[in-house]
């Protein structure tokens, strides 16, 4: 199979109920579709709405969050990507959230309103990237120790740790 | 009163520590600790080539290392956008299905052994052994076996597995009526966990459970019917669900699981295509033995793949399969090297851990054994 490449124009994304929901509400940063998997960037400030949205529009009923992780893009700026992995058990398919937060103020609104499941998924973010969820109930290391400085999945924290 | 449990208990399965508030014999609360097997899995992947990350995957979870290879090895290949031959893909099948078999084996003789019954344990370790030998047969390796690689498998199978696996998959039906006969009509077993931990649908959903534990509470998914990979969806199979949510409806599901999985591994083992066992693309996968030592071209192939990797385009991709404890995800970040940019595992087990508060609550101190047996976590998995 040939690599096919990426589709990013939102326009040609509207037969995609996930974008079409988030563009109505004009929430879409922007978006890509890539080996098919349909990728969503959100501001920031916004990506307690769009989950919203999704869960409870009829026509997407993102029902499940599968996954929250993080990426970090140090040196450049906005420096950490967080991913929110939806998925819809009626409609058995799944979307992908991005958000950039800066690394200059690293927080961002916490989903365990919206799904409770999203608890230990922020802890485990918050643990290795050092990211604050605002508004999470128990936002504490979940991985290292409780005394631990510093925050490993970071790309400035050495692989083999500081000696 | 604050009761600690762990992370040397036996039945928390691993270093779970649980801190349990109790009243008298009534849990209040119930909060788990966990981060003792941490090691780093996932920092440690951003540094080495992606055809090295295979054997790290193994580590994650000790019960399904074939579940991890393949679901990391679709994700690689998402972004490559290689095709699999349908050889592999069976292989694959036929290869996760006994690895279910292997991980719901440990489970049903630990958590059997957890609430008191011994003897089960020593069945489910003799047909255990039967798995391990088949996999040490294919990999060499009993545990970690990292058979599968980034396009295909790595060696076609020597000539007596097929014997073996066909001998294990005839036989294995009259086993798991042998465990049904100790346990399911069994009066103390039922006693035991016939209503205890329960746990609805909505709250399975909320709290992200996955897999049998939520199929017992009737959520009805399953990734390899819903959302098929590796050719899953050329097996005809049933997914077992149940409405009952207690600890009694969890194991029943997964005595089932055991004999569709038995199953489905029979068709792949009877409908074994013939050709090859991995994708041709000389640039991501080894040459053959053979070939390396006669061609120069090979040669040089194999030269490079081992010595500085092999580049894979830049781009994202999230890959879920059904593991035996639910969805395992991986994504995969690539910058257009050789190393990934960033590997993160969905384990099953971390997310269906945050219910065991609301399994426990409520309860009596000694269900709180069998509620961990019923959800069936892995603790390296969930440390990774």
């Amino acid at each position: 199979m040939a690599l096919q490449s990426a589709i990013t124009e939102i326009d040609k994304l509207k037969d995609k109920r996930a974008a079409a929901a988030l563009q109505a509400a004009s929430l879409v940063d922007s978006a890509r579709f890539d080996r098919n998997e349909l990728t969503i960037y959100v501001n920031r400030a916004d990506i307690r709405r769009a989950c919203e949205i999704l869960r409870d529009n009829p026509t997407t009923k993102f029902n499940f969050l599968s996954d929250i992780t993080c990426v970090d893009v140090f040196p450049s700026e906005p420096r950490f990507e967080v991913i929110y992995n939806l998925l819809s058990h009626s409609r058995k398919e799944r979307v992908c959230l991005i958000a950039k937060v800066p690394g200059g103020d690293p927080s961002i609104e916490s989903l365990t309103g919206v799904w409770p499941s999203a608890n230990f998924f922020e802890r485990e973010v918050f643990d290795l990237f050092g990211l604050r969820f605002v508004g999470h109930p128990n936002l504490r290391r979940i991985m290292m120790p409780e005394d631990w400085e510093g925050h490993p999945l970071r790309k400035d924290y050495p692989v083999e740790g500081y000696r | 009163m604050i009761l600690n449990m762990g992370p040397q208990h036996p039945s928390t399965h691993g270093v779970l520590r649980l801190l349990l508030e109790i009243d008298g014999e009534t849990v209040v609360k119930c909060v788990p600790d966990i981060g003792y097997l941490h090691t780093g899995i996932e920092k440690t992947c951003e540094a080495k080539f992606y055809q090295q990350v295979v054997p790290l995957t193994d580590r994650i979870d000790y019960l399904c290392p074939m579940t991890n290879n393949l679901t990391y090895c679709l994700a690689v290949e998402k972004l490559l956008q290689l095709e699999i031959p349908p050889r592999a893909q069976y292989l694959r099948v036929l290869l996760n299905e006994l690895t279910r078999i292997n991980s719901h084996l440990v489970w049903l003789g630990t958590h059997a052994l957890d609430i008191g019954a011994m003897t089960v344990f020593l069945y489910c370790f003799r047909e255990r052994e039967e798995v391990l030998k088949i996999f040490e047969n294919v990999a060499g390796q009993r545990m970690m076996t990292s058979y599968f690689r980034i396009g295909g498998v790595s060696l076609d199978p020597p000539l007596d597995f097929w014997a073996k696996v066909k001998k294990f998959i005839d036989k294995f039906s009259d086993c798991i009526d042998e465990y049904e006969g100790l346990l399911t009509a069994n009066p103390i077993w039922i006693e035991r966990t016939k209503g205890v931990a329960y746990i609805s649908a909505e709250d399975c959903i909320a709290l992200g459970v996955t897999g049998p534990s939520a199929r017992g509470s009737g959520v009805d998914w399953d990734l390899r019917r819903d959302m098929p990979y590796s050719g899953y969806e050329k097996f005809q199979f049933k997914v077992p669900v149940s409405n009952d949510g207690d600890v009694y409806a969890r194991y029943l599901l997964r005595v089932q699981e055991l004999r569709e999985s038995n199953k489905i591994a029979r068709q792949a083992l009877e409908g074994m295509p013939e050709g090859p066992f991995k994708a041709d693309s000389p640039k991501v996968i080894l040459p053959d033995r053979e070939k390396m030592k006669t061609q120069m071209e090979a040669l040089i192939y194999h030269f490079k793949i081992v010595t500085e990797g092999f580049a894979v385009p830049a781009g994202e991709v999230y890959q879920a399969v059904e593991s035996p404890r639910g969805e395992m995800g991986y994504y995969v970040r690539s910058d257009g090297t050789a190393k990934p940019y960033r590997v993160h595992m969905r384990s099953a087990c971390f997310a269906n851990l945050q219910a065991l508060e609301k399994l426990c609550v409520g309860r009596l101190l000694a269900d709180v054994v069998a509620a961990i047996g019923s959800i069936d976590i892995v603790l390296g998995e969930i440390d990774r």
